[in-house]
């Protein structure tokens, strides 16, 4: 059972410590700072956290000591720009999620689209080449953001070189070969944003996350725009999965273990995106997404206008214990799979991204 | 020589000393500023070297409009201060 947890702030970034069945705030790091993502140490304690300083720019501390001191490393950068080049500035304006491959590569996805790579601890960063220069990407578009974005790394724990990316707005995409090539892996979502003729196209899909079951690796759940997917041929095919209750949202939580349970934090679609009947819910399907249950147990349930960013729900190697964290800078907690949550603290800066 | 002031903002994330300069033109001062520096670059330039949208220049006490030449002309006597917009906050 993880003892921390890491919740990336728009002003800081907050260290979670359980003792005695309760997650307390015992450390803030980068006070005032927006945090945008951050990466929780590996064994050693090295682990990296991304700044986005509002005057100042995207920038990278990395710490060895499990966060208690933090310096300042390489930024990802853009090559220049070729002049004419189509498509958004070739300037980095966010790093949106970031990840660790079971090689130790550290893999940064950022808005305005590029992935990057560091083998050396974010010593240095490399563009992922392919990727930026693949036709399809002028297709994307922004979503959540002026420009696309990715949001989501889901490397193949039992397969080197294998990882699929999500993309806002465009689409997921996978590579078995450590990057050299990739493949749109979407078939099955439907963008209803899009003229009813390219409703199906896979590179302008909005996944608002992809999650991948680590112990059933072959299965993804996608929180899209237009509802929820799954797919449990490792993306080669994605199933919608209806619920009596709205699949509108942004976060999704896969099971650890058991590729039928995930965890999603409903919203009202789409323009409104704040919880139903302002009472905030938690769903979890345990039937592969034939069915959720609504669960509210120590959620508010009245006056919530709490929204859950894409990152903000989290699930721990037990899949027991779960943490989500709000816009309106609310944290929660639950220890028994999502049937009952407590708060943790209701007074944190709004959360962008909450870590096990 | 031109003088060039960085905001003490920055300090809060990297050294940014006053620098004097004989350059001539404030993209040629800045980089003098950064030889020194290099960290500093990143602060004040973006990916493509332009002035970071939510930094600020005024040259002599004019507001720098032109956020990608840095072309401005600088005299020995010239004071640029480099300031957080207000925006950017």
């Amino acid at each position: 059972m993880s003892q921390t947890a890491w919740v990336a702030t728009r002003k800081g970034l907050f260290e979670l410590s359980r003792a005695s069945g309760q997650w307390e705030v015992a450390n803030v790091s980068f006070l005032a700072e927006p945090v945008s993502q951050v990466l929780p140490p590996d064994a050693s304690g090295h682990m990296l956290a991304a700044l986005n300083l509002g005057h100042f720019g995207v920038k990278v501390h990395a710490s060895k000591d499990f966060g208690k001191t933090w310096s300042e490393v390489a930024t990802p950068a853009y090559p220049a720009q070729p002049e004419g080049a189509e498509g958004p500035a070739w300037k980095l304006v966010q790093i949106w999620s970031m990840e660790r491959d079971g090689d130790g590569t550290i893999w940064a996805g950022t808005n305005p689209g590029g992935l990057f790579s560091s083998t050396d601890g974010g010593v240095s960063w490399q563009l992922n080449e392919n990727l930026w220069h693949r036709k399809e990407r002028l297709g994307w578009f922004g979503g959540g953001y002026d420009s696309p974005g990715i949001h989501s790394i889901c490397p193949h724990p039992e397969k080197a070189n294998e990882m699929l990316l999500g993309i806002s707005c465009g689409g997921a995409w996978r590579t078995t070969d450590g990057g050299a090539a990739w493949h749109l892996r979407a078939t099955g979502m439907r963008a209803d944003f899009m003229p009813p003729e390219q409703a199906g196209e896979e590179n302008t899909q909005d996944p608002h996350l992809i999650a991948r079951c680590p112990g059933e690796p072959d299965v993804l759940w996608t929180q899209h725009h237009c509802g929820i997917w799954r797919s449990a041929d490792n993306g080669v095919s994605w199933q919608e999965c209806k619920g009596d209750f709205t699949t509108f949202g942004f976060a999704v939580a896969a099971h650890p273990k058991d590729g039928k349970t995930a965890w999603f934090a409903p919203a009202i679609k789409d323009e409104k995106r704040v919880p139903v009947d302002a009472a905030l819910c938690v769903t979890r399907t345990r039937d592969g997404g034939k069915t959720f249950e609504v669960l509210r147990a120590g959620l508010p349930q009245k006056n919530a206008y709490d929204l859950i960013y894409r990152h903000g729900l989290a699930v721990d190697a037990t899949g027991e214990h779960l943490l989500m964290g709000s816009t309106t800078g609310n944290l929660w907690a639950s220890g028994d799979a999502g049937d009952s949550w407590q708060s943790v603290a209701p007074n944190l800066p709004p959360i962008y991204a909450v870590k096990f | 020589m031109a003088r060039i002031v960085f905001t003490p903002q920055l300090r809060r994330f990297v050294e940014a000393p006053e620098v004097e300069t004989p350059a001539l033109q404030l993209r040629a001062g800045l980089e003098d500023a950064f030889a020194s520096n290099p960290r500093l670059r990143a602060y004040v330039l973006d990916d493509q070297g332009h002035l970071r949208p939510n930094v600020v220049i005024f040259v002599d006490g004019k507001r720098l409009r032109e956020y990608q030449r840095l072309d401005e002309a600088l005299a020995p006597d010239t004071v640029v201060h480099v300031l957080q917009a207000l925006s950017g906050g």
